[in-house]
């Protein structure tokens, strides 16, 4: 899964303006988390969409990159991440950030999942037979 | 044989530079000013310069001697034999006002034609000139001087950056000349144009009129695909061409009808090859010959022979003026030094602005640099490593700590004449 990462100076209504222009182009978000420091932002999203999305972006003049991102299913219950992550970190996987989202519909909690390294991660994945996206 | 054209490769004695000189110093006694101060020393005629120590010793003239006198206090010839007038923008005061004979105008077109054709500009060339017309020298100084070479002048000045980029393919415009931080922007405005760098002609430029570094030179170079000259000129002086580089881009030549000196901070003089202010004295100028005008340009001069093959007088590229040097907090800052540090740590865009202000009863500079494609990473620690990186090389260059701030790319406004680097904010907080 590729998320969108853009760059967000920190002034006033930056990011209500950077999340209207999404709306214009007619973007759903599926997921969001803001990296703040004391200049500037990292607003990072998941859509259906997105690379044609960061062209989009692009030509509006936004920095934006895409990054590569895992999202896990995750039982909507106690424990259910502290499970998966203690299984992932048995594979040496290593992660740089993560954020959740609960989903009402089935249940389920998504986490989006940033990792050091994509081809552990990917091993980990297939060797633990984990549902993701 | 004409006398901006003859002997490139002589030497000149320092008898040949004493007579040049004692020219202009007869030039400019009769005028009150002049007669003035050099009489307080015991200076009344042109014989008395009878060594360079003897022309060291003539008082400095600056710019504020051109405001008192303004505007044609310091003017050698009558006004019936002025034919032009041109003045500094007078952002910091009066403007100070030149005057030229017609003759000072066709020697200001044949130093800038002949120093053209060292970087081979030629006949079948077009010059597409977008350094502002008007009172500023920059525009008609290379205007004239491609007409006195038989160069093709498209006359555009600055600014309307989609029509200068329309009439560079549509005229076939194979020379630029402006700004360098101008060209970095039609560059900038090229790459989003919808005209591709094939439909070009474009090879060389002649970019001046603001200091720039090398790394903004190899910016410009390849991004337009060109190869940059920098040139030097002052309206006190003459205008643009008092000095330009050759094709060995080691150095500016200055013109044979100008002597240049180096000065420290108190007005001595300094040897070749040592950093000081730049001072100019014309040796054929009419209308407004000046003598010992301090540049406020810092560089540094030689004397020798180019691998290109001259012989006389080169100066590095101007790497500050005086004027822009800030004090933050009791240390000099220049902005070409910020420039310096930004283009070689890599990764950032060449748009900087430096915003001076106080906290407390500190004073603080911030550096906005604009994040790019390249440079933006998601990872908020990797931003915050290059950010770190671009602060500690910021601070071995000025050797004092500042604020480094990314900001969105094309948020720093652009210029299409002189760059503003510099928001002073601490004398309005007072």
């Amino acid at each position: 899964m590729l998320q969108l990462s853009i760059f967000l100076e920190n002034a006033k209504g930056r990011l209500a303006e950077v999340i209207s222009l999404l709306a214009e182009l007619k973007v759903n978000l599926r997921a969001l988390s803001l990296a703040d420091t004391k200049d500037y932002g990292v607003l990072r999203v998941i859509v259906d969409d997105p690379v044609v999305t960061a062209e989009k972006l692009r030509e509006r003049k936004v920095v934006v990159s895409l990054t590569p991102v895992w999202v896990l299913m995750v039982p909507d219950r106690t424990g259910g991440l502290a499970e998966i992550l203690n299984q992932l970190v048995q594979q040496d996987v290593v992660f740089e950030y993560m954020y959740a989202f609960v989903e009402m519909e089935h249940k389920q909690a998504q986490v989006v999942l940033r990792v050091q390294n994509k081809a552990i991660m990917e091993k980990a994945v297939q060797t633990l037979n984990l549902p993701v996206k | 044989m004409d006398i901006v054209d003859k002997a490139k490769e002589t030497d000149r004695t320092e008898e040949q530079w004493l007579k040049g000189l004692r020219k202009t110093v007869d030039r400019v006694l009769p005028i009150p000013h002049y007669q003035e101060s050099y009489g307080a020393i015991g200076i009344t005629q042109a014989e008395d310069i009878k060594s360079l120590s003897d022309f060291q010793r003539l008082p400095l003239t600056t710019k504020e001697d051109l405001r008192r006198n303004y505007p044609f206090g310091l003017f050698a010839e009558p006004m019936e034999n002025i034919v032009r007038l041109h003045a500094s923008s007078g952002t910091t005061g009066k403007p100070t006002v030149v005057g030229y004979t017609s003759q000072d105008i066709s020697l200001w077109a044949k130093i800038v034609a002949n120093e053209l054709r060292r970087i081979g500009v030629t006949r079948k060339d077009v010059v597409q000139v977008a350094y502002g017309y008007g009172l500023f020298t920059g525009g008609m100084g290379l205007h004239y001087g491609c007409e006195e070479l038989g160069a093709i002048v498209v006359p555009i000045s600055g600014g309307n950056t989609a029509r200068q980029l329309m009439l560079m393919r549509d005229f076939g415009t194979t020379v630029l000349a402006c700004t360098p931080s101008y060209a970095l922007y039609l560059a900038e405005s090229l790459e989003e144009s919808g005209i591709s760098r094939d439909e070009l002609k474009l090879k060389i430029g002649v970019f001046g009129a603001e200091p720039w570094t090398e790394g903004m030179r190899e910016q410009i170079e390849a991004r337009l695909g060109i190869k940059a000259y920098d040139i030097y000129g002052l309206s006190e002086i003459m205008g643009p061409g008092v000095a330009l580089e050759c094709p060995a881009q080691n150095g500016l030549h200055i013109d044979e009808h100008f002597y240049p000196e180096i000065l420290d901070g108190e007005g001595n003089p300094l040897a070749v090859g040592e950093q000081g202010e730049l001072v100019i004295t014309s040796l054929e100028k009419q209308g407004f010959p000046v003598l010992r005008y301090r540049t406020k340009d810092l560089t540094t001069l030689h004397y020798g022979k180019c691998s290109c093959g001259q012989v006389g007088w080169t100066m590095d590229r101007v790497s500050a003026r005086v004027d822009d040097m800030l004090i933050i907090r009791g240390v000099n800052v220049f902005p070409s030094q910020v420039e310096e540090a930004i283009l070689s740590s890599g990764g950032f865009e060449p748009h900087y602005l430096l915003v001076v202000y106080r906290a407390g009863n500190l004073d603080q500079l911030e550096v906005q640099v604009e994040v790019n494609e390249t440079s933006f990473s998601d990872e908020v620690r990797e931003l915050e490593d290059r950010q770190q990186r671009l602060h500690q090389r910021i601070e071995e260059i000025l050797g004092i700590s500042v604020r480094i701030r990314l900001v969105e790319p094309k948020s720093i406004p652009r210029s299409e004449g002189k760059a503003i680097r510099v928001i002073d904010k601490r004398n309005k907080e007072g």
